[in-house]
């Protein structure tokens, strides 16, 4: 039993890919292979490695009404995804080996992306004291983070980050300095300004950037700065990159296609953490991630249910479901805009993070890990929040006309999604 | 054809907003006679729904619509402050099934009145919504001022205070716009919100904002702010931002002090300004009252 991909795009090359057991064993023209075998016919679209998100909200433990492993593993096949890394602002928060192992079981039920949790750094993310990082890590979390709420002082991030280094533990720090942010919804400019809506200003994600990369440097260690979204945070990581400072990044698709002007109309759907910024920002983002700055995106998938978003927005729940529109998103924004190639993208949205991580990843040769994804980059949709797999509908890219959409997805050699619109 | 709801004053022209001023004046003509005309929305309903403290609005709304005939209803939540978890939408939806003509809704969120006229059959008039807008108290702000001095085209407005956090002036800097008035604004740094000179002219000096002003607006100082390290204290506040007689020599022969009300006595106003004819504050409660029918009755009115 195998499967055989027929003629795919492969960087820019008709080719068939024929999978044994979870990996590629042929490339080229492929025309005999064992009865049994299961065959795409993959005319017209492109094969990519399926994609890493290291940075994902699956909710349980908790707040399963927001989503489940099952759907949240379903949904990151929709958009292309074969691994997802878990944040831990669960409930109970996941500070210990054995939330770790809960979500790792449950992730093998669902049986459709690969899932890897990410432990708490601090004890019910309060930022007192140190949760078992290295147990975690026994159990099979992949890295350590806060999400959601950052380290607040300097002296625990300093005790995490030393700490962590004797495990080889990556730390993934949301930076955020709450005293700055205050009452902020939104990023504070022109747009909180006329809303009249509480502004959280850039210097919020700044200074927080600023201290994990002056802590990074002191101590010699890694440190991984979450959802990046402000211009003068992009040229802080430059500079701390260019001076040799061991910091890896990522972004967001929605920092890639959106800005504050989603807001319009008090849009609670385009309510998230850290705020959607302006054009300058985004601008900054986008060019942070061609010179290399920012490593990698990461979608910072955040179901809600609609309780959540439909009310005054001052008290919507912050964030975007954005792991089914993530792959049509950046391929609009920034390869159909002719920013960087179809590859540059892939690397960003499946190597790089992978390797952040540490985590296995496909690769489109022979001896390579068959987590693939199929694409069709000419298909035009209007993105349509009400049919996506995930609980979360809330998108504040509803309506946005995209290109590029994914067609099937295998995890393991073994067929995951199949878009509903294919025979 | 008027617009359902009255929620912001951008996107209301200047037609929509001289008529509303010309029936404004034709209904305050008639108060002051003693005749109220109470057939003007006999058999409608008018619902108040307020989550914020508020004794004038609240007040002049229900005068307002009882001085039309109609019934009004009143809605305000136990001590005020706004829960999380209270759902506004379904409250709101609750009243709207009382078939009301219109609803008026307080609420310290902005954009909360957008929300609630979008789920609602009723008219929306927007009472103020957080740090966004209150269009009924520009609107009577400018019908104020339009009785003074005949006009608003080319008139020039001074607002001073806490901008930051003022919907009043937010609603202010949108009409005056509309009706062709030149208006800048002028407050400590800590109170200016960003890229405020994107909306209207940003004073540099106190000097600068009395210089050439018609009308001189001052805006209440919440004092809990001075808590949170906004300003040092009320003296220092009134000592290089407050509204006295000696700096209103600056402004133009005939100009007026306003306030929304109420008033920190001393510290946004001083005591002299309060005691002078120039300040028109409580002649701006009557004008709140008549623009807020001359709304109801465009809003409800077949």
């Amino acid at each position: 039993m195998g499967l055989c991909i027929k003629n795919a795009n492969i960087l820019g090359k008709k080719a068939d890919v024929l999978i044994e057991g979870d990996r590629i064993v042929a490339i080229g023209k492929i025309d005999e292979y064992i009865d049994g075998c299961g065959v795409i016919q993959a005319d017209g679209l492109t094969l990519l490695p399926a994609f890493v998100d290291m940075h994902t909200h699956l909710r349980e433990p908790g707040f399963e009404g927001k989503e489940t492993i099952a759907t949240g593993s379903m949904a990151a096949v929709a958009g292309g995804y074969a691994s997802v890394c878990c944040m831990p602002n669960t409930k109970p928060v996941t500070d210990n080996p054995y939330i770790v192992k809960y979500i790792i079981d449950r992730a093998k039920e669902a049986d459709k992306a690969r899932v890897y949790p990410i432990g708490a750094i601090s004890v019910g993310l309060k930022g007192e004291t140190m949760a078992e990082m290295g147990k975690m890590k026994s159990a099979g979390a992949v890295a350590m983070s806060d999400d959601g709420q950052p380290v607040t002082t300097a002296q625990m991030m300093r005790l995490a980050l030393e700490y962590a280094k004797d495990f080889n533990l990556l730390l993934i720090s949301h930076c955020e300095d709450k005293g700055l942010v205050g009452e902020g919804v939104m990023n504070e400019g022109y747009n909180s300004t006329r809303f009249g809506l509480k502004g959280i200003p850039s210097a919020a994600e700044d200074v927080m950037i600023a201290r994990e990369i002056i802590l990074a440097e002191m101590l010699g260690t890694r440190v991984h700065i979450a959802h990046v979204s402000t211009a003068s945070g992009v040229q802080l990581i430059r500079e701390a990159k260019a001076r040799g400072v061991k910091v890896t990044a990522e972004t967001c698709p929605h920092y890639i296609a959106g800005t504050d002007d989603l807001v319009a109309g008090y849009n609670t759907m385009a309510k998230v953490n850290p705020p959607l910024r302006e054009e300058k920002d985004r601008q900054a983002v986008i060019a942070g991630l061609a010179d290399g700055t920012i490593d990698c995106i990461a979608t910072d998938h955040a179901p809600h249910t609609k309780e959540d978003k439909n009310c005054e927005f001052n008290f919507a729940a912050n964030g975007i479901s954005g792991i089914e529109t993530a792959f049509a998103l950046c391929y609009t924004y920034l390869v159909d805009s002719g920013i960087m190639s179809l590859d540059k993208l892939s690397g960003l949205m499946t190597k790089t993070p992978a390797e952040i991580v540490g985590i296995p990843y496909g690769q489109i040769e022979v001896g390579g890990l068959a987590d693939l994804t199929l694409v069709d980059l000419d298909a035009k949709y209007t993105i349509d929040g009400s049919k996506f797999y995930s609980k979360g509908k809330n998108t504040p890219f509803d309506g946005f006309v995209v290109k590029g959409k994914v067609k099937y997805t295998v995890v393991g050699g073994k067929i995951k999604y199949q878009s509903e619109d294919v025979q | 054809m008027a617009k359902k709801d009255f929620l912001q004053l951008s996107g209301v022209d200047q037609a929509t907003l001289t008529s509303l001023l010309d029936r404004a004046s034709e209904l305050k003509a008639l108060m002051l006679k003693g005749n109220p005309p109470k057939d003007v929305l006999a058999g409608k309903t008018v619902v108040n729904m307020f989550f914020e403290n508020s004794t004038r609005t609240r007040c002049s709304f229900e005068a307002a619509g009882k001085n039309l005939g109609a019934e009004v209803i009143s809605m305000s939540t136990a001590g005020s402050s706004v829960q999380k978890g209270e759902n506004l939408i379904d409250t709101a939806i609750t009243l709207d099934k009382l078939l009301p003509s219109a609803i008026v809704i307080r609420h310290a969120v902005a954009g909360s009145a957008h929300m609630v006229a979008s789920h609602v059959n009723a008219s929306v008039i927007n009472a103020g919504d957080g740090m966004h807008a209150h269009p009924t108290q520009a609107l009577l702000d400018m019908y104020t001022m339009r009785e003074i001095f005949g006009g608003l085209q080319g008139l020039t407005v001074a607002i001073i205070g806490d901008i930051k956090h003022s919907r009043v002036a937010r609603s202010n800097i949108e009409g005056l716009a509309t009706m062709g008035a030149n208006v800048k604004v002028y407050g400590p740094a800590t109170l200016m919100p960003k890229d405020m000179d994107k909306l209207c002219k940003v004073c540099s000096s106190i000097e600068e904002a009395f210089v050439g002003s018609d009308v001189v607006m001052g805006l209440r100082i919440q004092l809990e702010r001075q808590q949170k390290g906004l300003f040092p204290s009320a003296g220092e506040y009134n000592k290089f931002y407050g509204i006295n007689l000696e700096r209103m020599r600056l402004a133009n022969k005939g100009a007026v002090v306003m306030h929304p009300g109420p008033v920190n006595r001393g510290i946004e106003l001083s005591h002299d300004v309060l005691d002078s004819p120039i300040c028109v504050k409580d002649e701006q409660v009557t004008n709140g009252m008549v623009t807020r029918m001359a709304l109801l009755e465009m809003l409800c009115k077949e």
